[in-house]
């Protein structure tokens, strides 16, 4: 290739469009895209509430000082998004998994729905895990 | 269904205007015709100005990428019928500069291909007397899925994030690259990897996912993109734990 045709960025006479800041209002994969990116957000939201849990199982009183600021409804109301935000996370995620994944087992490729139906599975398994710890220390 | 049907076609004519404007022209609605045909049934009869690229009519040269009601499509792929009663908006492919009329800047995208080098480089050519190199079905399926790909640059149109950072290398350049890695005669894995793994590589794909959905022929950049990025994620764990290896 002539490498004198490469990309100028100023040439007075191509047409070029400009791309609006809101592009991502245009589509409706694009603004799914831009909902997916943003839940990692709420991801670290609840890494951080996490740590402010941490920080109150150190004493009784502190702990029930936290129980209060969670039930505050601008909390409440943050958390509910949130988990929502972290389901959307964790669905996209495990439908995407297929794509990245690509597994052979006996010389054959594994179907992506069976890479989906695993992560999905784990999640299952570990929530599992997770209530059955919880319900049996109380 | 109407006999004729009215394409929105965009133009731009550098030495006339500065901005692209749109002309609407009627033409004939056969339930065979595509809008390839459409675009040629002007050129021919109505309007002998109007530019645009196209050559085999039949989805193999990947020169008639346009965008049809704003998607990215192969005009000589995509029926007139299917948009009736229209009126059909047709205008350049999306994020790439406009030379004329519906004909887009291609220059950029030749670049970035040659860039990670889509042919097989070996270390050492064995001698002729060796034979070929074979090769079973096993191993041509690894890599046959993103050997299909016609350079049609429906990919780059669809894709966002080249439209916002023009220096990324791109969907169908990736995929194009992932083809000559999986493939078992190949042993230029690394080079290509040095490219890709710069900022303007794979790292810059966020998985939008459109890529993968405008491909013509089923190619799958995004599945591309996000196998090296994995790749290249375990090279890097790889070189942690086992530096020597690795090296």
């Amino acid at each position: 290739m002539n490498r004198h045709v490469a990309y100028t960025p100023y040439h007075p006479r191509w047409h070029r469009q400009r791309i609006s800041t809101y592009w991502w209002l245009g589509r409706r994969s694009y603004f799914l895209f831009i909902l997916r990116e943003l839940s990692s957000l709420a991801v670290a939201w609840f890494v951080v509430w996490l740590l402010f849990l941490v920080r109150a199982a150190s004493g009784a009183a502190s702990y029930q000082q936290f129980l209060e600021w969670t039930r505050h409804p601008f909390v409440l109301a943050l958390n509910i998004a949130c988990f929502a935000f972290v389901c959307l996370h964790a669905v996209t995620w495990f439908n995407l998994a297929p794509q990245a994944m690509v597994v052979h087992v006996a010389g054959r490729r594994v179907p992506g729905w069976i890479i989906a139906a695993s992560n999905y599975a784990a999640l299952a398994f570990t929530t599992a895990a997770v209530v059955a710890l919880l319900l049996l220390r109380w | 269904m109407s006999s004729h049907i009215t394409l929105r076609v965009a133009r731009y004519r550098p030495e006339e205007e500065s901005e692209s404007t749109f002309e609407d022209y009627d033409v004939p609605c056969p339930r065979d015709w595509v809008v390839l045909d459409g675009l040629n049934h002007i050129k021919d009869r109505i309007d002998g100005t109007l530019s645009f690229r196209w050559s085999c009519r039949m989805g193999i040269c990947g020169s008639c990428g346009m965008l049809v009601n704003g998607e990215p499509k192969l005009t000589c792929a995509t029926f007139l019928a299917d948009y009736a009663p229209g009126p059909i908006r047709v205008e350049p492919l999306r994020n790439f500069p406009v030379i004329r009329d519906l004909i887009v800047e291609l220059g950029d995208f030749m670049g970035k291909l040659t860039r990670v080098k889509p042919w097989i480089v070996r270390q050492v050519e064995k001698p002729l007397s060796e034979g070929e190199y074979r090769q079973t079905p096993e191993q041509l399926d690894e890599y046959k899925q993103f050997s299909m790909c016609i350079n049609c640059m429906l990919c780059y149109s669809a894709c966002p994030i080249y439209g916002l950072d023009p220096h990324f290398i791109g969907p169908a350049a990736i995929a194009l690259a992932q083809r000559y890695n999986l493939d078992n005669r190949d042993e230029g894995a690394s080079d290509r990897m040095r490219i890709l793994s710069e900022h303007d590589g794979i790292w810059g794909c966020t998985f939008v996912g459109e890529c993968t959905k405008v491909c013509p022929k089923h190619v799958d950049p995004a599945a591309a993109i996000q196998r090296y990025k994995l790749q290249s994620a375990l090279d890097w764990v790889k070189g942690i734990v086992l530096p020597r290896a690795a090296s």
